[in-house]
């Protein structure tokens, strides 16, 4: 492993600038394109989004305040053979990390075992007393999991996050593909790409497989399923609607839904209707005032009790944010090893535990060449990373680390591989991750060929999240 | 459906049609206000307007001057006036925003961009000399999103309550300013015959966009009668009070028949209807036009607070 400073891994160009077998394709074609005419559509991009609103909402700016995120036309290429590789390790992981769930509120296996200190669940919000002992329907405990990958050369995929709450960007994948075909309808005609678009038919077919074992779907019913968003303000509320349509489910607010003989019913025009399966995009402590979070509005009261009487579907289950903690993180090897029985494909990214005093004495003297992240952070906020910061920001970051170690966790400085964006100057390597998406359910994982590559616009920035300068391409499993 | 999306569809069918509205009357007050000379007349109509559009309190309470520029940057773009054209489009916008998956892409797009367009478009003050535009594209916006709705929507529940919320607004605006304006068709003595009348019954119409169809239909020749009766019972006329409450009726009847039930809603739309459908333009001078217009105002009041609670809009 090498630091910003050091080799980095370009997907498109080998070292000597010839061009990968993946791209070649694409880089004939865009070869022979007029650079004008490129430019032009690049800013028609940017029209097009807007006029279809796919914004998002960036916290502490004016309310209302909508945004774009950036849109890339340079494709993210990834090869059949790499794509395998990759569903083998993801499929892995996220087996184990149901395992791991079902375990942590059941028999807690892995802590008698002392593969995993106890105190990480005693003292961690994310783990859920109110999920001990049941068993969600189906046994999934993550309907739709997003695994976030970093690259740092030919075969070296790491896990950088596993998002288990939560996940969001699939729509930003979906459109991206859109927008790409709108634009460069021939490209899809040379190139073998596999599709997306029908990621919102498996998800409502994988969450429909996960309605509780009550729904006896007498006369051909199909349990009715409702996106449960927290609403318009909500960054991501674009994605909820996007997503719900594209379904053909209800999107629903916690104020349209009431408990009712012991299920959850949303408020229709002809009176109350029960939902089977709630795809919900609100937290784990907004989602019940009667379990968790008294004055929240976003929720349904009581849906907890109906939801451990059988009632109803929530997905993804409460309480899976233990799962994807970033205390948790450092144990994903072991974790899935545990459960598995196998060595994991996918590898963590190296992890230092600030908790413990000799990983903090290390981070402490390494501070500049490190990233450092808080244990419960989220979007990039509240870290800090070595390289890129000042010794004013290094100084001061030590202090809240010496504060409160426990908190944080260190990683090295990975040099993340790039893949060419479109400038003015024509193609300009930035650095990339990827965000895959897998949907869980009894009938098995399912993972959308592809995924949310998100870059880094700045030149040498490392940091994608879209909150603080990051951008998105489309991404491209090739066929066999 | 659920009764919120309902809700949000309704009431942004409502505010585009009161935005559309509202650029029309603004329209023939600052046309008034080229014909008229003297300051006071033009203040006088600059006043009706705001009283029309329910906000000379509004306007008032800032203390300002009453001039044109004043009185239609107020009702145009001003973000403290929940009834300004710029207001209402943002409104309708969030009400679409919060209904998207009920509606085809193509409304939302064009409620998108015309939001884009006006807000672009009112981000300055307006000026007489780019105020024509400005009316007329808000009048093209509302028009392109009505025709959206027509051309690419369902004939379902969404697209019913979307229509009556159309419908509903206006009725409600032809009959406030029919009301407004209500002695100007009234005999009056001192006034037959002039050319003032003449002028004020041509504004009447032109604010509801019915000064060509009624020349047509009447040859050109103009009696307060004639328009009285043109501007609530001609079926023909889209604007009128007949033909609104025909379109509110038929797509609740589209509900009842979806639902297979009706509502208290339906109940005091046959009431309104009984009356409505059985009088002639005499009944209603004689019975008083001021108040034939509150009731009919009145009513379509109540129809509305009955088709939101019948229909759940809010828990």
């Amino acid at each position: 492993m090498s630091s910003a400073g050091g080799s980095r891994y370009d997907e498109m160009l080998h070292g000597d600038g010839s061009v990968r077998a993946a791209y070649a394709d694409f880089r004939d074609w865009y070869d022979g394109q007029d650079i004008a005419w490129l430019r032009r559509q690049d800013a028609e991009a940017e029209r097009f989004f807007r006029r279809i609103g796919i914004t998002f909402n960036v916290y502490g700016d004016d309310a209302g305040e909508e945004r774009l995120i950036p849109f890339d036309m340079i494709p993210r290429i990834i090869t059949a053979r790499e794509w395998r590789k990759l569903t083998r390790g993801i499929e892995q992981r996220v087996r184990a990390i149901n395992a791991f769930l079902q375990d942590l509120y059941h028999r807690q296996e892995i802590v008698k075992a002392g593969r995993l200190p106890v105190n990480l669940l005693r003292e961690n919000e994310a783990f859920l007393t109110q999920m001990i002992g049941f068993t969600p329907p189906g046994g999934v405990y993550t309907h739709i999991v997003g695994i976030d990958l970093v690259r740092t050369g030919p075969d070296e995929f790491m896990v950088l996050e596993d998002n288990a709450r939560t996940p969001s960007g699939v729509s930003y994948m979906l459109e991206n593909r859109e927008t790409m075909m709108a634009m460069f309808p021939e490209l899809f005609t040379r190139i073998p790409v596999r599709p997306v678009s029908d990621y919102p038919r498996r998800l409502m077919r994988s969450l429909q497989a996960c309605a509780p074992a009550r729904f006896d779907g007498r006369g051909g019913a199909r349990p009715s399923v409702a996106v449960l968003t927290p609403g318009i303000f909500n960054s991501a509320y674009f994605e909820h609607a996007y997503l719900a349509d594209q379904m053909g489910a209800e999107l629903v607010e916690g104020s349209d839904l009431r408990v009712c003989n012991g299920r959850v019913q949303m408020r229709t025009t002809e009176g109350y209707k029960p939902v089977d399966v709630i795809y919900r995009r609100v937290d784990d402590n907004y989602l019940d005032p009667l379990s968790f979070e008294p004055d929240s509005v976003l929720g349904v009261a009581g849906i907890m009790d109906v939801y451990r009487a059988g009632g109803v579907t929530i997905a993804n289950a409460p309480g899976t944010g233990i799962a994807d903690d970033k205390a948790i993180y450092s144990f994903m090897p072991d974790i899935v090893e545990f459960y598995t029985g196998e060595k994991p494909i996918l590898q963590n990214v190296p992890t230092w535990r600030c908790s413990e005093a000799d990983s903090l004495a290390y981070v402490l003297d390494n501070l500049s060449e490190l990233v450092v992240k808080e244990v419960h952070g989220s979007g990039g906020y509240g870290m800090l990373i070595g390289p890129t910061s000042s010794k004013k920001e290094i100084a001061e970051f030590a202090l809240k680390l010496r504060a409160k170690p426990d908190n944080y966790i260190a990683q090295p400085t990975l040099s993340l591989s790039t893949v060419p964006i479109f400038t003015k100057e024509g193609l300009a390597p930035r650095h990339v991750d990827l965000r895959p998406f897998v949907l869980c359910s009894p009938d098995g994982i399912d993972i959308t060929p592809g995924g949310l590559t998100r870059v880094a616009l700045k030149k040498g920035s490392l940091v994608v999240n879209s909150s603080q300068g990051g951008g998105t391409k489309d991404s491209w499993v090739l066929d066999e | 459906m659920l009764g919120r999306a309902a809700n949000g569809v309704y009431w942004m069918a409502r505010y585009l049609e009161r935005a559309e509205n509202t650029a029309r009357l603004i329209d023939v007050g600052f046309h008034l206000a080229l014909t008229r000379g003297s300051r006071a007349r033009q203040e006088e109509e600059w006043r009706s307007v705001l009283i029309t559009t329910g906000q000379e309190a509004a306007f008032l309470a800032r203390k300002q001057e009453l001039t044109g520029a004043a009185v239609f940057n107020f009702l145009l773009r001003e973000r403290d006036n929940p009834g300004s054209v710029l207001s209402m489009i943002e409104n309708a916008r969030t009400n679409a925003r919060v209904v998207r998956t009920s509606l085809t892409n193509e409304v939302w797009e064009a409620t998108n961009e015309t939001w884009m367009i006006l807000r672009e478009l009112l981000a300055r003050p307006v000026r007489e000399t780019n105020l024509r535009e400005v009316l007329s594209t808000i009048r093209q916006r509302a028009t392109l999103v009505r025709g959206a709705m027509e051309g690419s929507m369902l004939r379902n529940e969404v697209f019913n309550f979307a229509r009556i919320g159309t419908f509903i607004e206006r009725a409600d605006n032809t009959a406030r300013i029919l009301d407004v304006k209500y002695y100007v068709l009234l005999p009056s003595v001192a006034w037959v015959g002039s050319s003032l009348d003449n002028v004020q019954w041509d504004t009447l119409l032109r604010s509801v966009a019915g000064n060509r169809a009624y020349s047509w239909l009447h040859a050109g020749s103009m009696d307060p009668r004639g328009i009285a009766r043109f501007l609530i019972l001609d079926g023909r006329f889209p604007r009128s009070l007949v033909f609104c409450f025909e379109k509110i009726r038929s797509n609740m009847a589209g509900l009842a028949k979806q639902y297979g039930a009706e509502t208290q809603a339906h109940q005091l739309l046959r009431d309104a209807g009984t009356r409505l459908h059985d009088v002639n333009i005499e009944q209603i001078f004689e019975g008083g036009l001021h108040e034939f217009l509150q009731d009919y105002i009145g009513r379509t009041y109540r129809i509305g607070e009955a088709i939101a609670s019948d229909y759940r809009f809010i828990a």
